[in-house]
């Protein structure tokens, strides 16, 4: 047929997390073998923002996507007496799924809601999900941030208020230099490919700092191969060079971030290490409070900080009118960075201490040398007029390779100062925010604090998830214990932001810190490459306790496709493909923002689900209507939304708060933005504007954002924020202070348990420092020398796409990547098969020699392996014969018990584990 | 055969990173239009195996550290004396006057593989369904589609590479943004010893250094000596004055 | 390259074929052959050379569409062929009719004569034309399937004559002695040529990156392609010495054997069929020493 013929829709990508704008060719002339239109031709969109008409392999893979053997069709409930992880299941029909999950979580939510768990992977709809769980009334929520890449999330939003991919990213139009560590391929794909190919012809200067050169480090001008792991120690001493060697923006930082501000140094006093204030003088906000003190340097006397004309000393020692021993944030950082020389940091990251002062030079120097002066006037959160923006052109960009280590949290935080000290921050040519950040820091989204936020039949009282900025907003019981089954908010992972989706089926099985009834896992592989201790942890699946019954009793998969996961299920609900469901990227969750102002998109069907798929959006409508939760029920308890399209139209945060899930053509005529009354054709306006919503705020708005007073009252009028103080970047952070006096005892709320009071006091370092990742303080480092980690290949998502006709050529089966001299040293060929093994596992695997590794990791790609029997492949399929992950080498745990993560979010250290690698034959 | 326009592909090596958008656009378009379909074999089995147009490659090249990563797209290079081509017994490969695209007739293709002997670069492979020499057509049903807009006239290829690694252009137009690119930036051709003349060219990966002399760390705003950490040195230290008078 | 039976059985059956046509119009010339050995010749010559043009049908994807393969004889090598097989198989019917008729065959037999030197040269230049097959480009490529085939066919005529006309025998196996001697010197010098040649494209010519070390990491498809299925032999290095070694012994040394020590017609049968095998094995030799370029790219998967 010809195409001009052809039908062509717009919507938004999920073959990945990046969120392009697709356009779907449909051929409605030539039906398919089950009757509906085919898709001949997916392309980027070039009207959309995002992706501005570029596609990545994947999207343009999403036809075989559709064709996928492994697609589930019907609702399935594993056939009576056969095992889980068999895969045994006999259809059923919708009413019968909805039926059980009613009958079943209508009893647990009126009993006790946290038995019911509600756990999501890849999705991109946490605003629903979320929303769901809180109403039914459990804690247990949470996406898989926990194991992805929270540290990234929590390091630099506690520090500066925002942080990369959703939330913020370089900027790469104006940047001379940039700065990428531990990213191979990103969740933010195609942005930045498209930034980093301009970046590169206009001539800037790209540096990547990374174990592998593979993916974008490829085209990196300079190439730095660093130990995995160690990160911190070379960020520390980068900011110890440019300390050292005066390069840093005082400007900057004496008025925008909190260096200049005094800290309490009386060892004895309560508030030691905290911010010193003025009691006398308004704080303003009591959340936020504003009454800090500079030392004038001109005066020679302690003033409110910000005062106009003052200018703060960033060094020294003083004494407060009330005696109080005081000393600038900024000479306690100091301090700390100073013994962090670039010899120090050669021991460590295996990085020459040349290469290392060279690259904090050209940092310095291109930030202090090269500025970038914009004539935008702006006025900042102070008063002060501004006639223009200045930017320091240096960028960063980082993502999991800082993030997936039980260190991750103090390296990403370091980074974050690093840019603070270059000033960087909110600036043109460095790093900027995307709506609806910056976030006060913390954010004030806060989880309840004791087990009485749990009630029967009730929602939960404050959200699953939150931003702890002291002891008392944890999510603990009156022992300080967890509420939550994964111990988020704990002592033992204080700042767990996006939980601690990892521990989850450990702790259920084992009934610690209690039982579940029932887990829901949306879009998550955890029977395979999304959980640590693979083998340990399909058995606790199937584990059954004394009296017979599963020790997680019911298990519920909500999936598109046929996944090492759905195997385990008791009921499995077929999800529909992303081309068959209508969806959001909601301003309430994390948008697709641009740096010049918020954005929102949605998906809108382009093909009827197939068989009787349904997405899970509407399955979640369908259940919070049954189980009559307040959002979804009307005052007389009766169904209030007709389905999810519905609901997406008309929910509003409260009642008449004009905030729902979608930002754009908001109001009765669709003529509101941002906040708006419901607008009934609020999806034909998406659908006939490329399915996404951009408002692009004035020119005044798009910097220094953490201290634009045009820009918070902005944001405080569009409800983008609550409270309008500017948000100083946190080179010093009071919030991991408060954590630990309660563990030295000072803090008059809150304090650890005994077992957890060393380690808060350890990790609570208010001043970023490294530690070896702690899996290697556990583990023989002689026997098992080398470091082994995973990228994800640009063609391939995680496990997703080996179902894919097309993508699963490029990868069928992976190898184990080894510096040539490494393998040799073990006698292993290129080519040849060995055993890679862990003090946790070992797994037989093909090597390649490589010369892009450094020689103290090894490497593979994500995901490739696969467990036979799924994703509908061949029993004979690469996947399986020649295909491994390393999950199986890789601890849920810690021989000490407490799960193998970071001790400040609980993020998954996946990176961590040490292995050693022997030829295959060889017995050890 | 010297063509008055020759349409090709100019690849930037230098800021290809290997993500085979290139790869499966191709294949995408190719396999539902006029070139299509591109088959595969076993695709959900043991050593899937299909048709393709273009494939991106990876070459590791010199030792650690100093190792580059090269990631290379290859698909037919549309020779201006495409040695495929005289050998080709049927006609069924051909080299268009108009526009300098090399061809497969499928409907003449005899499927005797001597075209695919004749290429030195592997660009043509057969289809194992269709038993016809199949090769990259620069998307030749879609940059004459005048339904389309003008910006979209593009190989699928070039529209979908996020780094825009790929510019198409008549390289025999030296005003076309792809002859530009190939003068001004060091594009070469793929094997030139066998003068196969390749219209395809590849430009080279581009260093960006920066160079810090030693003097751009002594400045006078050095913001230590706001804070008295660069104090002045003291005028009792040692100095000249104590040991000479000229 | 990896050897296809077809081509290799195309190749060495014609070859036979034209050789031994070759030895019935010498004969002819020279002697004074038995009309049942020159009808005996010609129908085993034209068998040869239809078993032949039957193999070569299962080279093609579309054998159906064969006829299309003339088209191109101003500059396809292959189309030549595809000409000049037929036609000489049309000339050598014509001779063993003409001498079935009894009519005058000299002016045939010099017109089947030069169509068989035409058919050698096509079928030597399809592979000695393509320049980057440095193995093949040579005129020693041609000169080896003329040699080669002619000796072939001169055995085959030794073999038939000892049954049909013992007379002629010997003077064929002399012929075919020394057509084989010759052949096989000029494969040895082939063969030493081959294993002198550098490759003129390496790994910094195909990717045009200047490094004297550059290795393949992936080739962008890890289940195999076209590329990788056609153009490597994919035998381990003992079975390609061991095909070198049968050749080197079955194309001229067995055989030779034969010819000096037997005139039995079974044992020059013998013979013949030897010199078939080490034909065989001589071109799926020639396939498998062949190092296509394009194999540059593709080293490696991962």
């Amino acid at each position: 047929m010809p195409r001009s013929r052809m039908k062509i829709k717009t919507t938004t990508c999920y073959m990945c997390a990046c969120r392009c704008g697709i356009r779907v060719h449909l051929d409605e002339s030539k039906d398919s073998k089950d009757g509906r239109p085919v898709v001949r031709y997916i392309e980027g969109n070039p009207e959309h923002p995002l992706n501005k008409g570029v596609i990545c392999a994947k999207g343009a893979s999403g036809i075989m996507k559709q064709n996928s053997p492994a697609r589930l069709t019907r609702p399935l409930r594993r056939k009576a007496g056969s095992e889980r992880g068999a895969g045994e299941f006999e259809p059923i029909s919708w009413e019968e799924a909805f039926s059980i999950l009613e009958k079943r979580l209508s009893s647990i939510r009126q009993s006790d809601p946290k038995k019911f768990a509600l756990f999501t992977g890849r999705d991109q709809m946490q605003a629903l999900t979320g929303l769901f769980a809180r109403q039914f009334g459990t804690p247990n929520y949470a996406a898989h941030g926990g194991f992805c890449s929270v540290n990234m999330a929590a390091g630099m939003i506690y520090t500066i208020g925002g942080s990369f991919w959703e939330f913020g990213g370089p900027d790469l139009e104006r940047a001379k230099l940039f700065v990428m560590l531990g990213t191979a391929e990103d969740h933010h794909s195609n942005p930045l490919k498209i930034a980093i190919s301009k970046f590169k012809r206009r001539g800037g200067r790209f540096v990547s700092i990374n174990p592998v050169r593979t993916g974008y480090s490829a085209i990196a001008d300079e190439w730095v191969p660093i130990r995995p792991g160690t990160d911190g120690a070379l960020l520390l001493a980068l900011a110890a060079e440019i300390v050292a060697q005066g390069l840093y923006d005082r400007p900057f930082v004496a008025r925008y971030t909190n260096g200049g501000q005094l800290v309490v140094a009386d060892r004895d006093s309560p508030r030691h290490g905290l911010l010193a204030e003025d009691e006398d003088a308004d704080p303003l906000n009591p959340l936020y409070p504003q009454n800090k003190l500079w030392w004038d340097r001109h005066s020679g006397r302690a003033v409110p900080s910000h005062t106009p004309e003052a200018d703060p000393a960033l060094f020294g020692r003083f004494t407060l009118a009330d005696g109080t021993r005081v000393q600038p944030a900024f000479q306690l950082l100091a301090d700390r960075l100073a013994p962090h020389t670039a010899e120090w940091a050669e021991e460590i990251t295996g990085i020459p201490a040349a290469t290392i002062r060279r690259l904090a030079h050209e940092m310095g120097i291109t930030a202090r040398d090269e500025k970038i002066e914009l004539p935008i006037a702006w006025t900042d959160c102070w008063g002060g007029e501004h006639q223009s923006v200045t930017g320091n052109p240096v960028a960063f960009h980082a993502m999991r390779g800082l993030a997936a280590h039980s260190n991750g949290f103090h390296t990403v935080r370091t980074l974050g100062i690093l840019m603070s000290l270059l000033g960087t921050i909110d600036r043109p040519g460095g790093f900027l925010h995307k709506a609806p950040f910056p976030r006060a820091i913390p954010p004030s989204a806060k989880t309840p604090t004791g087990p009485e936020g749990v009630q029967p039949g009730q929602p939960l009282k404050g959200l699953a998830l939150g931003w702890p900025g002291s002891p008392e907003d944890l999510f603990v019981d009156a022992d300080g214990g967890p509420v939550r089954i994964d111990k988020g908010f704990s002592w033992e992972h204080p700042l767990s932001v996006h939980g601690v989706m990892h521990s989850v089926i450990t702790n259920a099985w084992r009934g610690d810190p209690y039982r579940l009834d029932t887990l829901l896992i949306f879009m998550a592989n955890m029977a395979w490459n999304s959980t640590m201790n693979t083998t340990e942890v399909r058995r606790m699946l199937n584990d059954r306790d004394a009296g017979g019954e599963y020790k997680i009793p019911f298990l519920v998969v909500c999936d598109a496709f046929q996944s090492e996961m759905t195997a385990f299920a008791d009921l499995v609900l077929p999800d529909t493909t992303y081309l068959e469901r209508h969806d959001v990227m909601s301003i309430l969750d994390r948008p697709i923002s641009e740096f010049d102002g918020p954005a929102d998109s949605v998906r809108v069907p382009v093909l009827p689900p197939a068989g009787e798929c349904k997405p899970f959006q509407e399955v979640l409508i369908e259940l919070g209507s049954r189980l009559r939760l307040p959002a979804f029920t009307n005052e007389k308890g009766e169904r209030k939304y007709r389905d999810y399209p519905d609901f997406i139209i008309r929910h509003e945060t409260e009642p008449g708060s004009g905030i729902g899930f979608l930002g754009g053509w908001r109001g009765a005529n669709g003529d509101k933005a941002l906040r708006g009354e419901p607008n009934p054709k609020q999806w034909e306006k998406y659908a006939e504007n490329n399915c996404v919503f951009h408002y692009p705020m004035p020119p005044s708005y798009h910097y220094m954002r953490n201290w634009n007073r045009g820009y918070m009252e902005w944001a405080q009028r569009n409800r983008l924020r609550r409270w309008g103080e500017p948000i100083l970047v946190h080179l010093y952070s009071e919030v991991l202070q408060r954590f630990r006096l309660a563990a030295q005892g000072k803090w008059p709320g809150r304090r650890p348990p005994e077992k957890d009071r060393a380690r808060i006091e350890r990790f609570f370092d208010p001043l970023p420092f490294y530690y070896a990742p702690l899996e290697h303080e556990a583990t023989d480092l002689k026997k098992y020398p080398l470091a082994a980690i995973t990228q994800r290949p640009m063609a391939m998502y995680h496990s997703w796409d080996s179902q894919n006709a097309w993508l699963r050529q490029i990868h069928a089966h992976n190898y184990l990547f080894v510096n040539p001299g490494t393998a040799l040293d073990q006698g292993i060929r290129d080519g040849a098969w060995l055993w890679v093994e862990s003090p946790w596992g070992r797994v037989r695997c093909m090597g390649r020699h490589s010369e892009a590794v450094e020689p103290g990791t090894v490497w593979t790609w994500n995901a490739i392996g696969k467990s036979p029997g799924a994703w509908a492949l061949a029993p004979e399929a690469n996947e399986f014969t020649r295909g491994f992950i390393l999950n199986h080498l890789i601890a849920d745990e810690l021989p000490d018990g407490r799960s193998n993560s970071d001790p400040v979010t609980g993020q998954a250290g996946w990176y961590d584990v040490r292995v050693r690698i022997y030829p295959d034959g060889q017995m050890h | 055969m010297e063509t008055k326009k020759q349409l090709a592909l100019v690849i930037d090596l230098n800021v290809c990173v290997g993500c085979h958008a290139c790869v499966t656009s191709c294949k995408e378009w190719n396999t539902q239009g006029a070139a299509g379909p591109l088959t595969d074999q076993n695709p959900y089995g043991a050593d899937p195996s299909g048709t393709f147009f273009n494939r991106v490659q990876t070459f590791e090249v010199g030792v650690y550290p100093k190792t580059e990563t090269v990631h290379f797209p290859k698909s037919c290079l549309h020779c201006e004396d495409p040695p495929c081509v005289p050998v080709c017994p049927t006609g069924a490969s051909y080299k268009r006057a108009e526009d300098g695209i090399v061809l497969v007739d499928y409907d003449k293709c005899i499927g005797c593989k001597y075209c695919a002997w004749a290429c030195p670069y592997g660009a043509r492979e057969i289809d194992e369904s269709q038993k016809v020499m199949k090769k990259c057509t620069l998307c030749v049903d879609r940059i004459y589609d005048e339904k389309l807009p003008e910006r979209e006239r593009k190989p699928a290829c070039v529209l979908a590479c996020p780094t825009s690694a790929r510019i198409f252009g008549d390289v025999h137009d030296p005003e076309s943004e792809a002859s530009r690119a190939i003068r001004e930036q060091g594009g070469y051709a793929l094997m030139p010893e066998w003068a196969t003349q390749p219209a395809n060219h590849y430009l080279p990966r581009r260093k960006t250094a920066l160079r810090v002399d030693p003097q751009e760390l002594q400045r006078q705003d050095n913001p230590l000596k706001v804070d008295g950490r660069l104090p002045p040195p003291a005028t009792s230290d040692p100095a000249l004055d104590d040991v000479t008078s000229w | 390259m990896r050897p296809a039976w077809s081509v290799l059985l195309l190749t060495t059956l014609i070859g036979a074929g034209q050789g031994l046509f070759l030895a019935l119009f010498a004969s002819d010339l020279l002697f004074d052959p038995q009309l049942r050995f020159i009808l005996w010749g010609a129908a085993i010559s034209l068998a040869l050379l239809a078993a032949g043009l039957l193999a070569s049908f299962f080279h093609l994807g579309h054998p159906e569409r064969a006829w299309r393969s003339a088209a191109m004889w101003r500059t396809s090598w292959l189309s030549r062929e595809v000409i000049a097989l037929p036609l000489f198989m049309g000339l050598v019917f014509l001779y063993g009719l003409f001498a079935y008729l009894g009519r005058e065959s000299l002016v045939i037999g010099i017109l089947a004569t030069a169509a068989c030197v035409a058919l050698f040269i096509c079928t030597g230049m399809i592979y000695a034309c393509l320049k980057f097959l440095q193995e093949w480009h040579t005129p020693l490529t041609v000169v080896n399937y003329t040699m080669l085939g002619t000796a072939s066919g001169l055995t085959a005529a030794a073999a038939l004559s000892a049954w049909l006309q013992p007379a002629l025998s010997r003077p064929f196996a002399l012929a075919a002695l020394v057509a084989g001697a010759l052949a096989y010197l000029l494969r040895l010098a082939s063969l030493s040529r081959n294993t002198r040649l550098r490759p003129k494209s390496t790994l910094a010519s195909a990717i045009g990156v200047k490094h004297p070390r550059i290795v393949q990491i992936a080739q962008g498809a890890m289940g195999g392609s076209f590329n990788t299925r056609e153009f490597f032999h994919g035998r381990p290095r003992e079975v390609v010495r061991a095909v070198r070694w049968g050749l080197l012994a079955l194309v001229f040394p067995v055989p030779a054997l034969f010819l000096i020590f037997s005139s039995s017609p079974a044992m020059l049968l013998a013979a013949f069929l030897a010199q078939f095998a080490g034909m065989l094995a001589e071109r799926w030799y020639f396939f498998a020493e062949a190092r296509h370029p394009q194999n540059l790219y593709y080293q490696a998967i991962a």
